[in-house]
């Protein structure tokens, strides 16, 4: 997938200077090299952008939130959002059926769905390592056994999975995160498997061996750097699959529990006042739709500026 | 070919063990004794407990009651539903149909305008339509079906009036027995006026529901397919010889393009019955997805256990049969080793 360095002690960075391939500009600097591909496309700089602005939001959210995110207004229970008849600048979104302010509960469930997304990816991304790492490297029995466990999880359909996971641990954000990772994870582990099978055969992992390197060094610091860069683009668009997954859990009620302000949940909450609070139903669904697309957007960017092959093209 | 074949149905085994495993222990994993879910709140006598776990097997040692479990499996028994006494086989064997009708329509929407659309996209690479078209395939990758599925329906069935909010009939104008469970096919047997028109009146927004992510997914999956064959060699032989453009891309292109495709489709069918949890949620369609969902709420255990068996089962067999297929178009898989 990407041209590789033939060095035992590799940096991320070294992996995308050897998949950076821009001939003219300067070698020397990986990461500006990575920049300049990365900028050309303006998806990907507004989806950056986005990413972002929403990060900002949920790290703020106490500061930024207008209002307590649970706090209920009894005298103005489904009020209007500022732009409709009847609303007003104190709720500028509106409020929910139980007088909570939408705006405010829209930035504290930034919070929440963010922390799904980086929860479940760094969760994914280190198991997936470790057990990928594991099948590539003591081969035979835990590779067959790895592999099948990874295809029986792919083989249930997600939200399949995920629902029969909370049915036994039962619903709550921790179980979420749990869930989603397990439908996950193969992904990761498939993919690290691939990419260090790939590498073993190569001629710098027989040198290292040749010189007595030790296996978990050769694991973790020989080959793992070359295995990085598809993984990292997995990681980025990973976030995405997971936060849409929770959100689906959430509206089936079987995700993070009311009241937390979690978009899904939100969703499911509204589902009844479709008809007469429209507004209700829209925002939180624009919301995890705008963060989706967001990172998918900088996650093909990064896609494209990692892979010498798209960015040719 | 047949090695091919063999060796990939020989894989399947164990990862069919695992699954009966996964279910097994998913089931007992649960928490409440199953008697005493069963019973609920009436209580019951420690007599009567001891009676009815040793009936029901749950006396016995894990493994041998794993054996048991697999041997029911083996004869085609998935359990009887706690709530309804019914067979979980044949509950599931009725509501499929409806969930494969859902499904069916959502693809052929995908593939009926997502094949011709990104086609049209790489040949005109860089328009604005491609960049338009590339655009809303992003936007429909990232959908979060639920809020579209309510978006349709609070513009398009409630404030337009133009399609019904939820089932699959109007069972007030149109009443017949099931035959096949698809009720398009059962409007049309029935001979009733209107009837077909009605149930696919009923299909329409499901289906688009169902059908966004996929129809990104293909359109996206056929331009980038697309592309890369249109620099081929073949393709600029059949330039050369003086073929027209349609018949260049139709004929040359876009077949070679396809095989990627197909397979994506094929290999979509679980992201399919996902999605189909989600979307008979919202619409009230009375399927697989929306029977799974609704056990969990009802806690009958044997159920979900069953139809996850179930939905994961034909996911595993249309996959498998997705590769052989594969094997069948490709040729160098079909005269390879």
């Amino acid at each position: 997938m990407t041209a590789m360095a033939p060095s035992a002690s590799n940096t991320v960075a070294a992996s995308l200077d050897a998949s950076g391939d821009d001939a003219g500009l300067s070698a020397a600097t990986p990461w500006r090299d990575f920049w300049s591909a990365f900028k050309e496309n303006r998806g990907a700089l507004i989806g950056l952008a986005a990413v972002l602005a929403i990060a900002l939001v949920a790290i703020f959210a106490n500061v930024l939130a207008p209002h307590s995110p649970y706090e209920q207004f009894r005298d103005a229970v489904k009020a209007p959002p500022v732009w409709a008849d009847g609303g007003s600048w104190h709720f500028i979104l509106g409020t929910d059926g139980l007088g909570r302010d939408m705006l405010s509960r829209l930035i504290h469930g930034a919070r929440v769905s963010l922390f799904i997304g980086v929860a479940v990816m760094s969760v994914s991304f280190v198991l997936g390592i470790a057990i990928g790492l594991a099948a590539a490297f003591f081969g035979d029995v835990a590779d067959v056994l790895i592999s099948r466990v990874m295809d029986l999880i792919m083989a249930v359909p997600s939200l399949v999975l995920a629902i029969l996971v909370v049915a036994v641990l039962g619903p709550s954000l921790t179980n979420t995160i749990v869930a989603v990772t397990i439908v996950y994870l193969p992904r990761y582990v498939r993919l690290v498997r691939a990419q260090a099978m790939a590498e073993l055969t190569k001629e710098y992992v027989t040198a290292a061996r040749v010189v007595g390197v030790g296996t978990l060094r050769l694991m973790f610091v020989t080959v793992l750097p070359n295995c990085l860069a598809p993984l990292i683009v997995q990681a980025a668009l990973g976030v995405s699959d997971a936060i849409l997954e929770a959100a689906g859990l959430g509206f089936l009620g079987l995700g993070a529990q009311p009241p937390l302000a979690e978009w899904g949940t939100m969703l499911a909450d509204a589902r009844e006042f479709i008809r007469s609070n429209p507004w209700l139903v829209t925002l939180p669904g624009l919301a995890i739709l705008i963060t989706v697309v967001s990172i998918n957007l900088a996650g093909d960017g990064l896609r494209d500026a990692l892979d010498p092959k798209m960015r040719k093209s | 070919m047949l090695r091919h074949l063999l060796k990939r149905l020989a894989l399947t085994i164990p990862t069919f063990v695992a699954l009966m495993f996964l279910t097994f222990v998913a089931i007992r994993l649960v928490p409440g004794d199953p008697v005493e879910v069963r019973v609920g709140e009436r209580g019951i006598s420690p007599e009567r407990l001891a009676y009815f776990r040793h009936e029901l097997g749950l006396d016995q040692p894990l493994w041998r009651q794993f054996i048991d479990y697999v041997m029911q499996l083996a004869h085609g028994d998935f359990g009887t539903s706690f709530v309804t006494n019914a067979r979980v086989a044949s509950e599931f064997l009725a509501l499929f149909p409806a969930t494969i009708e859902l499904s069916l329509c959502a693809m052929l929407l995908a593939i009926a305008i997502g094949i011709p659309a990104g086609a049209l996209a790489a040949v005109k690479r860089g328009s604005f339509y491609d960049q338009t078209l590339m655009t809303l395939s992003v936007t429909g990758f990232s959908m979060p079906i639920f809020w579209w599925g309510l978006l349709l329906i609070m513009f398009v069935a409630e404030r337009w009036g133009l399609t019904p909010v939820s089932g699959r009939i109007d069972l007030i104008k149109y009443y017949f027995e099931p035959t096949t469970g698809f009720m398009v096919i059962d409007a049309a047997l029935s001979g009733q006026k209107g009837a077909v028109l009605d149930a696919l009146h009923h299909l329409v927004l499901p289906a688009i529901v169902l059908g966004t992510v996929p129809l990104a997914v293909v359109a996206r999956m056929t331009r980038s397919a697309m592309l890369e064959v249109l620099h081929d060699d073949y393709v600029r032989t059949a330039r050369a010889k003086g073929l027209s453009p349609l018949a260049v891309i139709g004929q040359h292109a876009l077949r070679n393009a396809l095989i990627p495709v197909v397979t994506v489709i094929g290999l979509s069918v679980g992201s399919l019955m996902a999605g189909a949890v989600l979307t008979e949620t919202i619409f009230s369609w009375p399927g697989v997805g929306k029977w799974l969902i609704e056990s969990i709420g009802r806690r009958d255990y044997p159920s979900l256990q069953g139809g996850v068996l179930l939905v994961s089962t034909v996911v595993i067999l249309v996959n498998l049969g997705v590769d052989v297929l594969y094997g069948l178009i490709n040729p160098r898989i079909r005269h390879g080793q």
